[in-house]
């Protein structure tokens, strides 16, 4: 009978006591976020896929086209081709194509580029429903930011 | 042309019972959505008009635009006929509830009654609904709403019983009137007739959950063990009406406890009575109902069967030995 009564006790404590953790959760702040509406700023290492820096100075791409990046990657997703032009030094870059769906974000093109021609970007909204949408073709798009 | 007022009296308050009942259950729907995202931390709804205040008018009109398919076999009449037993009882037990001094459709002398009489139709309502759908999921589920509503149905009957005993009378006008003029007048706290008096509303407010099926004890619609329950096979606003069904119980269930236990549309401090008195307690109580839901997980059905036998009803039954011997004694 005491075991009884102390059960009921009990169980209607217990009861209350998880009714206080609710309510007060009620009253809590909402931690949701409107996702199309409010985004999380950015953080400044975040790794997207790579993209051509653009030069200040000269207006153009900082790649010398001597191929590191596309030696040292372990998934053989970067192309590039480049030619050499009357009056310029170097080597200039006519092509050069990213196959995102084979990347893996390895990093190791950025840290191999001798000219910090590569850096990554900020890009996570890639949807697509074609696997020919993640091939990127990254002089355009660098000529795309520029304008 | 002469329009017997009495015929106008009637007409007009069925249309704001129906208006009432209905507005309640979509907002209800809406409450119920909002208070699970704050409890979640989350915000509910808020894409469709202000703070989402149009969401159920958009659930309303997609509900209605479904397709009523009746399954092949199920019987037609019953099937249909389960709904409509659902909800009509629910409608016709807002007659006798007073929600202010002047505010009754029928002050009947045997209110309370005739409120527990129709309110024990709508078991029928989810058993014959089952039973037409010719599915054995919903008929499992159905005889577990039957056996849960006779389990808590006892319990309930025992604390009014034991209340009528306290105010003497079933008509719930009067059953208000005795209770004016402050808090400590409310039957929550007549201590005189019986010192377990918070136990008495406690116990009612328990059964009220589960004659409801509402979380914890919703087992009508327990979907991870029963696909929905007993009303499986209904699609759009066949399931919808048991839903409204549902709420409008909802608003019946808190109503009586506000008039049988908390003075009714008493002020707490004996100042301005009236209805918005009455709207405030039902509403606080159909918060805790909606915040007890998100509180707890569904109980098994050996412990809800338990807790009605071995605790509620015993219980029940000590309060009214008690309160018959002291309203005896004093």
């Amino acid at each position: 009978m005491k075991a009884y009564i102390r059960d009921i006790v009990n169980g209607t404590w217990s009861l209350l006591v998880g009714m206080t953790i609710t309510i007060r959760y009620f009253f809590g702040p909402v931690v949701t976020l409107q996702y199309p509406h409010q985004t999380v700023p950015m953080k400044p290492r975040f790794r997207g896929h790579i993209d051509l820096v653009l030069d200040e100075r000269k207006g153009t791409n900082k790649c010398i086209v001597c191929n590191a990046c596309m030696k040292t990657c372990p998934s053989g997703c970067i192309t590039l081709e480049g030619e050499k032009r009357e009056g310029v030094k170097q080597k200039v870059l006519t092509y050069y194509q990213l196959d995102f769906t084979k990347c893996s974000l390895c990093g190791l093109c950025v840290e191999v580029c001798p000219t910090a021609a590569l850096d990554f970007s900020k890009d996570y909204n890639l949807v697509g429903s074609q696997e020919s949408e993640f091939v990127f073709d990254l002089l355009k798009r660098l000529e795309e930011r520029k304008q | 042309m002469t329009i017997d007022p009495e015929l106008l009296r009637l007409l007009l308050y069925l249309v704001g019972f129906i208006a009432f009942i209905a507005t309640n259950a979509a907002y209800l729907v809406w409450l119920e959505r909002k208070e699970a995202g704050h409890i979640q931390c989350r915000i509910g709804p808020k894409e469709v008009g202000p703070f989402g205040l149009l969401q159920p008018v958009a659930d309303g009109l997609k509900l209605m635009t479904k397709q009523l398919i009746i399954p092949k076999g199920a019987d037609s009449f019953l099937f249909r006929l389960g709904p409509v037993l659902v909800m009509t009882p629910a409608v016709m037990c807002f007659v006798t509830i007073p929600y202010s001094d002047t505010i009754v459709a029928r002050n009947l002398d045997v209110g309370l009654l005739a409120i527990f009489a129709f309110a024990s139709v709508n078991v029928l309502g989810l058993l014959l609904g089952a039973w037409g759908s010719r599915n054995k999921y919903a008929v499992i589920s159905a005889a577990r709403v039957v056996s849960q509503n006779v389990a808590y149905e006892i319990p309930m009957l025992i604390v009014i019983v034991t209340m009528v005993m306290v105010t003497g009378t079933m008509n719930l006008h009067e059953v208000v009137t005795t209770q004016l003029g402050g808090f400590w007048h409310w039957n929550v706290f007549r201590f005189t007739a019986s010192p377990l008096m918070p136990v008495a509303f406690l116990i009612y407010f328990v059964c009220m959950l589960a004659e409801t099926n509402r979380a914890p004890f919703d087992m009508a619609e327990a979907e991870s063990e029963l696909i929905a329950g007993a009303f499986t096979e209904y699609p759009g606003m066949g399931f919808g009406v048991f839903f409204m069904g549902e709420y409008a119980n909802i608003v019946v269930g808190t109503s009586m406890a506000t008039i049988l236990f908390l003075g009714g549309w008493d002020c707490p401090f004996g100042l301005w009575p009236g209805l918005h008195w009455f709207l405030i307690k039902m509403y606080a109580l159909i918060f805790t109902v909606i915040w007890i839901r998100w509180t707890f997980p569904r109980t098994t059905f050996y412990s809800l069967l338990n807790l009605s036998w071995k605790v509620l009803i015993p219980v029940a039954f000590a309060n009214l030995i008690l309160t018959s011997a002291l309203l005896k004694v004093l």
